[in-house]
């Protein structure tokens, strides 16, 4: 109890204090996941479109597929990630190992199922609603890809929440990939655990807290957006 | 929204990630590094050479596993036998010994196995296992599960089989104090990961002393010609700082809450 | 002077669609001129939505043969038509976007995209909405939408599945005042509609099915004066089919 209430005590500190050390390992944090949602929006939504417009053999396996891969676990594709970018691995002669750019293929491979998965559930609704209409202009169902995009934006944007979430607090694979290295690859998750590890226990939710409100800028911005968006762009 | 995503991933696709041009990747310890010691001890040779330090701490199992790979320049680890062994098979070049300090057998105040103030680790052992008094184990293959496999070997004991009381938390060294904080258990832990622990609770140390408890660290470099995209020239100037008269003092001089930590010992023959 | 790409007469024999066993049309015939309004009458499952929709090309026939001016069914043929449905769908933009948006489908130039959709909007009365979210009008304001959305693609033929069942009578009248303008300016008009009230204001011929079959079918004044079949009896004068 007392460790709870020194992490509040501390959190406030470090934010307030603006400690340059907890800037850099916010923003890496920030950078890293929100890039990894953004390549897995750019590949998952378009991916859940197709699954939910273009009906072809073996469909209905591969939404199952793509479901159960939204329960991968971090460390699994952390393994994978580092197997194929080891000096041992097929892509080691990039020299991405323990770098940025390992940690947001990682997550982007984390996050892409889920953005896809649940994509494909919200537009799967909207496909029924819009088919006979679509088809009667003459809209087929790869052309009725962009059109679901765009018609499903809003509750798009709660996949891309739901993947942000998912990258900001997973550990398993930035570990991995990216190895913590102190200012070079240390993100929330993996400093959480280093203190954890060195017995610092307020320090570690101190900054547990930091990354909950880091979360809750994110998710509130987005939910402010959409609000405004929406109201702006005839919903 | 979109544009702003975009832009970042395009930002960290480039391929400039931090300022130093030269950089080498050491695979080492988690108790070198949640010590403090390379914080200690990093900034100067780079003050010193312009050579950046990038520092990932995994168990000593894991660190080789990874060197093997070629994911590494240098390795900073403690399991001589398999570091010998390492060298041997050709994976890895120009081993020194760096450092050393010892392991200490840590555990509850209350102590069920009445082991305090023992100088024999091996004994302290065979009363644990005799009271069946809980100790977690690293499980991870780390230098200081290495050493304690040895101790049990020692005292004719496979506590894997021994029964409930022998837990394998498969962790760091942090979390396995943790844990055994948590639990009142004994542990076998070097001393500075000990030393430089924040959550110890009612955790004690209860032996020290025994000569079978010294602890050897000691570098290798990564073999180039195996692993020819190694930052070879980088490696060996870390290697050689560190057993050269700079590295070995700023070792000696690095303390926690006064005490020190590690003791130079540079050996390369 | 006919057109050549022209789509009308329709001519339809022994159209057969059954969904899991259930025919859903049964052996379906008849012939649309090139004129006029028809109105296809019968009870609930009788097959009128599912007539519509095959001829639409969204169903395809088990069995048939569909011939419209000489021609089978295609891209082409249904490119010339447009369909209202019973529920508006509309996309979540503006009244003006959406109509824009059939128009681009058909792959119309940008400016005579424009030329048409004010031309839709003023006709049917939709200039004052034009820039306000689609999806946020009344029920009968959304069906004016989707009619002129219909309408702008200046369809040779125009299908409605009972467009005004869910409206008011306010509304209602305001669809069936665009239909007749519609009528008046050469566009064949195709309406299915369970409701007798509204087949007496608009058609000129009536289409009468019952059970996936044309039972009858003749000019509007002759059908409703005394209509041949026990069925349309019973429907036209509003008795429970036995």
């Amino acid at each position: 109890m007392e460790d709870l209430g020194a992490a509040f005590a501390l959190a406030l500190d470090l934010v307030l204090g603006g400690d340059p050390e907890l800037v850099a390992i916010v923003g890496l944090s920030l950078a890293v996941s929100l890039s990894a949602v953004a390549i897995a929006c750019l590949l998952g939504m378009p991916l859940g479109a197709l699954l939910a417009s273009v009906p072809f053999p073996g469909r209905p396996a591969a939404v199952v597929l793509l479901d159960a891969l939204m329960g991968l676990p971090p460390v699994v594709v952390g393994l994978f990630v580092y197997i194929l970018l080891s000096g041992a691995g097929p892509l080691g002669a990039l020299r991405l190992l323990y770098t940025p750019q390992a940690m947001v293929l990682a997550q982007a491979i984390l996050v892409t199922p889920i953005v896809a998965a649940l994509s494909r559930e919200l537009l799967a609704g909207l496909q029924e609603e819009y088919a006979e209409q679509l088809r009667s202009l003459g809209i087929g169902p790869w052309r009725a890809i962009p059109t679901l995009l765009w018609e499903g934006r809003f509750g798009l944007a709660t996949a891309a929440l739901a993947g942000f979430g998912r990258a900001i607090a997973e550990v398993g694979a930035v570990m991995i990939v990216g190895g913590n290295i102190k200012g070079v690859t240390r993100v929330m998750t993996t400093a959480i655990a280093l203190e954890t590890s060195k017995g610092e226990i307020a320090l570690a939710l101190a900054l547990g807290l930091v990354l909950l409100a880091l979360a809750l800028l994110v998710t509130g911005s987005v939910a402010v957006l959409r609000g405004t968006a929406a109201r702006l762009a005839h919903d | 929204m979109i544009r702003l995503l975009v832009l970042l991933s395009l930002l960290l696709a480039a391929p400039a990630a931090g300022a130093a041009e030269d950089f080498i990747i050491l695979q080492s310890t988690t108790s070198t590094r949640n010590s403090g010691l390379f914080d200690h001890l990093l900034p100067k040779f780079t003050a010193a050479t312009g050579i950046e330090v990038r520092v990932v701490a995994v168990g000593t199992g894991q660190a080789l596993k990874n060197a093997r790979n070629g994911d590494g320049d240098a390795l900073l680890v403690h399991a001589m036998e398999r570091e010998l062994a390492f060298v041997a098979a050709g994976h890895g070049v120009l081993r020194c010994d760096v450092m050393y300090n010892d392991f200490v057998i840590v555990g509850p105040a209350g102590d069920p196995a009445g082991i305090a103030g023992g100088r024999d680790a091996v004994a302290a052992f065979a009363r644990i296992a005799a009271t069946a008094s809980p100790f977690v184990s690293r499980g991870d293959d780390s230098g200081t599960h290495t050493k304690e496999r040895a101790l049990w070997r020692l005292a004719g004991i496979d506590p894997t089989r021994a029964g409930r009381w022998y837990r394998e938390a498969g962790a760091g060294m942090g979390a396995t104090l943790n844990m055994a904080a948590a639990m009142e258990a004994y542990t076998l832990t070097d001393r500075a990961s000990w030393i430089a622990f924040a959550n110890k609770r009612d955790l004690q140390l209860l032996v020290e002393g025994d000569p079978r408890l010294f602890n050897q660290y000691g570098i290798i470099l990564v073999n180039p010609a195996r692993h020819p995209r190694v930052n070879f020239a980088a490696a060996k100037a870390f290697r050689d700082w560190l057993v050269g008269p700079e590295g070995q003092a700023a070792i000696a001089a690095f303390r926690v809450d006064g005490q020190q930590l590690f003791f130079p010992d540079a050996d390369c023959g | 002077m006919t057109d050549p790409s022209a789509i009308l007469p329709l001519e339809v024999r022994g159209l057969a669609l059954a969904f899991g066993g259930r025919a859903a049309l049964a052996g379906l015939s008849f012939d649309l001129g090139r004129e006029g309004l028809t109105v296809v009458l019968g009870a609930n499952g009788a097959g009128k939505s599912v007539l519509l929709r095959v001829l639409h090309g969204l169903l395809r026939a088990d069995r048939g043969r569909i011939r419209w001016n000489g021609r089978p069914p295609g891209a082409a043929v249904w490119r010339r038509q447009a369909m209202v449905f019973q529920k508006p769908v509309l996309l979540r933009r503006s009244v003006a976007a959406n109509i824009d948006f059939a128009l681009a489908a058909r792959g119309l130039p940008r400016r005579a995209r424009r030329r048409r959709l004010e031309a839709v909007l003023e006709g049917c009365g939709l200039g004052p909405l034009a820039r306000r979210p689609a999806r946020r009008l009344s029920g009968g304001e959304q069906q004016r939408v989707a009619l002129a959305r219909a309408l702008a693609l200046e369809p040779e033929i125009l299908l409605l599945d009972e467009p005004t069942a869910s409206l008011d009578p306010a509304a209602t009248r305001a669809i069936e005042s665009l239909l007749r303008d519609s009528r008046a300016a050469g566009t064949r008009i195709l309406l299915v509609t369970h409701d007798v009230a509204q087949a007496r204001r608009l058609a000129e011929e009536v289409i009468f099915l019952e059970r996936g079959r044309v039972v009858e079918q003749g000019p509007a004044a002759a059908f409703f004066a005394a209509p041949r079949s026990a069925a349309a009896r019973a429907y036209v004068e509003g008795r429970l089919p036995p």
